[in-house]
């Protein structure tokens, strides 16, 4: 349908067996990347800060894209998230109402980019989760729990069904009201 | 941040005074609302009649069709219609479309000038050069026809 930026990938890897350790505990991990390679390398990037093991003396076992179950049905999304800013580490929770998971992930790090000024790199989603309605706790998404929701557009974007028919200037001024 | 959702109308004077029961007169006849048929305006749909469905945010409504996939659509590539239609929160595929029946949708947006100028206009769009000569022929028999008329009619306001 869209396609989206990121993608949620399960990884799941181990260090290399050695003569001291012959069966090193596998650890998995779920994490959004945009492709599989990025995908095991902030999978490395995860484990080196939790356990003693770096991608040269250690293996990745099985990666595979998780995709979303219901991609029809809207949900509210939470997503606590540890971030980098100029000054420190902060942690943040944020709502989001999406069909996806990997959708919310996008609308969050767009947000995260443009309200905080805070990139991809320094952003760690520490757990995401979909929250029924009733705990939902930001008033912006709380405003569309409501079955007989209506509200009118305000402004009617007049533009040409095609970017071909783009014209730098127009006949007569546009009617904008709906 | 909660953005502002629903639209209130401007603050009255003082003099005239609203009570609670009141509903303020606003401007907009057609809202978005579950079971609003819209038309895509944009994209990969353009042209196709959907209902909205539900309502993801202030930008986007998922968004249904008997012919496609149930997805969500951003506003802006909509432009709502006239028509409604009587159904539950993201109801079923076959739902959906008993309601679409029930409403007459189709022979609704039809009948409706704006549905006929599409019609005609796809009409126009989809003529091979066979069809614009008779068209010619027949818009130049017309017009004949008119002048005799005008013609006629001056004569009487002549004399």
């Amino acid at each position: 349908m869209v396609t989206f930026r990121f993608h949620q990938y399960q990884v799941v890897g181990r260090a290399l067996p050695t003569d001291s350790d012959e069966h090193p505990k596998i650890y998995r991990m779920k994490l959004w990347a945009t492709n599989e390679v990025r995908a095991k390398s902030k999978f490395w990037y995860f484990l080196r800060k939790l356990k003693k093991v770096k991608k040269s003396n250690g293996q990745v076992l099985a990666i595979n894209e998780i995709f979303e179950k219901n991609p029809t049905k809207i949900k509210n999304y939470g997503i606590w998230l540890r971030y980098q800013s100029r000054t420190g580490y902060h942690n943040m929770y944020k709502e989001y109402r999406d069909t996806t998971l990997n959708g919310a992930v996008e609308q969050m790090y767009t947000e995260m980019a443009s309200r905080h000024r805070v990139r991809f790199p320094c952003i760690q989603i520490i757990k995401t989760a979909t929250i029924p309605t009733k705990l939902c706790k930001r008033d912006n998404t709380k405003q569309f729990h409501n079955s007989k929701i209506k509200f009118p557009l305000m402004v009617k974007k007049v533009r040409p069904p095609t970017r071909k028919l783009k014209t730098t200037y127009k006949a007569s001024r546009p009617n904008l009201f709906m | 941040n909660s953005s502002i959702l629903i639209p209130s109308p401007p603050l009255s004077s003082i003099s005239n005074t609203i009570t609670h029961k009141q509903t303020p007169k606003m401007p907009f006849k057609r809202y978005v609302e579950i079971g609003r048929v819209a038309l895509v305006n944009y994209g990969k749909d353009y042209g196709k009649l959907v209902v909205i469905v539900d309502v993801v945010d202030q930008n986007r409504a998922l968004v249904d069709a008997p012919d496609m996939v149930r997805g969500q659509m951003n506003f802006k590539r909509l432009t709502l219609t006239d028509i409604t239609i009587d159904i539950p929160r993201v109801p079923k595929k076959k739902t959906l479309i008993e309601a679409m029946e029930k409403a007459d949708v189709k022979n609704k947006w039809e009948s409706s000038s704006w549905g006929r100028k599409l019609i005609v206009q796809k009409r126009r769009a989809s003529l091979n050069d066979f069809d614009r000569f008779k068209l010619m022929l027949a818009k130049i028999k017309r017009s004949g026809v008119i002048k005799q008329e005008l013609a006629k009619l001056k004569k009487e306001n002549a004399s």
